[in-house]
């Protein structure tokens, strides 16, 4: 059971590692143009395996920032990891060992996240730790190739990579937009509330952190409200468990 | 004078571990207010709709080939095709796009 979710987990990942491929190749660059060692640049990404928030603290390093300033920009870009662990708290196995939520802490990444929520029923550990053995490396090992090669991808693979993990994100909403409308309508009018973030001038300042944040509350919060789940869906997940 | 780079990595590390740790950690009953449960279902939906769109159609070189990823990938997800077989075509489609593009130009 264990190496069976353990094997699934290691599928699924190939995907996220390979959207972290391009991704991580331009922090290693950066990093090191910054002035920091591959070493350094390798050490953030192993340690951090985030992208948005990795970003903005190397230009913190980069500027010399306060650690005050480092420690608030992290928290600000990366709360939304908050409400992806408090999903995942429900969404875990609860006859495994309690240690292993420190574990699956570590790896809780959007990407992560979105496949471990995309499973049926309760989820084991071991499918994090799958995809996490995967999702890691690809994320590390770009980054020190990043760091050594110290120019950009060519254009072609940087954008066919880039798609990779949007491409991901829809295999896991899209099939279960079919079935239930009202997770279409969440899927829509999520869609649409971001998009309004990003083209409306005014509020198009708001970070993307932020605009996950707002957006996920709102639109899961008003669907909660509109069309609360029903027991017997419960139930179900219960018995696929 | 400026923090050693590593007291920056150590205070980074720890602020982000302590966010994805903490709900873990402290979330220890099993959630049976009926509302909580249905925001908690709905979650995962909204989060990833929202990170997807509108951001897609800046993760390529250009926005026809970005427009045509995301077309390929609705297809292939809507055809219940896996994780890796959508996030490839979506690929492939970018990849060709461009280069017809790089030709026609």
């Amino acid at each position: 059971m264990k190496k069976e979710s353990f094997k699934q987990g290691i599928t699924d990942g190939i995907p996220i590692a390979l959207g972290y491929l391009a991704v991580s190749f331009t922090f290693g660059m950066m990093a090191v143009q910054g002035g920091l060692t591959i070493w350094q640049a390798v050490l953030i990404s192993l340690t951090n395996l985030t992208s948005a928030g990795q970003f903005a603290g190397l230009d913190i390093i980069i500027a010399g920032g306060s650690l005050w300033e480092m420690a608030l920009t992290q928290l600000i870009i990366n709360l939304r990891y908050c409400l992806m662990s408090f999903s995942l708290s429900q969404k875990l196995r609860r006859d495994e060992p309690w240690g292993h939520r420190y574990g699956v802490a570590f790896g809780v990444t959007d990407e992560i996240f979105g496949v471990s929520a995309s499973k049926p029923g309760k989820v084991s550990a071991f499918y994090n730790y799958g995809v996490m053995s995967v999702a890691i490396p690809g994320w590390t090992i770009g980054t020190l190739l990043g760091a050594i090669s110290g120019s950009l991808l060519p254009d072609f693979i940087m954008s066919a990579l880039g798609v990779a993990i949007y491409g991901m994100f829809l295999a896991v909403i899209i099939p279960p937009s079919k079935k239930n409308r009202a997770v279409l309508l969440v899927v829509l009018g999520a869609m649409a509330v971001s998009a309004l973030f990003a083209w409306v001038p005014v509020v198009s300042k708001v970070s993307s952190g932020f605009v996950i944040i707002i957006t996920t509350i709102l639109v899961a919060g008003l669907a909660a409200w509109l069309c609360p789940v029903a027991d017997e869906n419960a139930k179900e997940e219960a018995h696929e468990a | 004078m400026k923090p050693n780079v590593y007291i920056y990595i150590l205070v980074m590390t720890g602020v982000t571990y302590l966010i994805r740790m903490l709900p873990l950690a402290l979330a220890k009953k099993e959630i049976t207010n009926p509302f909580i449960k249905s925001f908690l279902f709905y979650v995962p939906y909204a989060c990833l709709a929202a990170m997807t769109f509108p951001a897609i159609l800046s993760a390529t070189a250009s926005v026809i080939s970005a427009v045509v990823g995301f077309v390929v990938a609705l297809i292939a997800a809507y055809k219940e095709k896996s994780l890796l077989t959508v996030a490839l075509f979506a690929c492939g489609a970018v990849f060709i796009v461009e280069r017809i593009m790089a030709f026609a130009a």
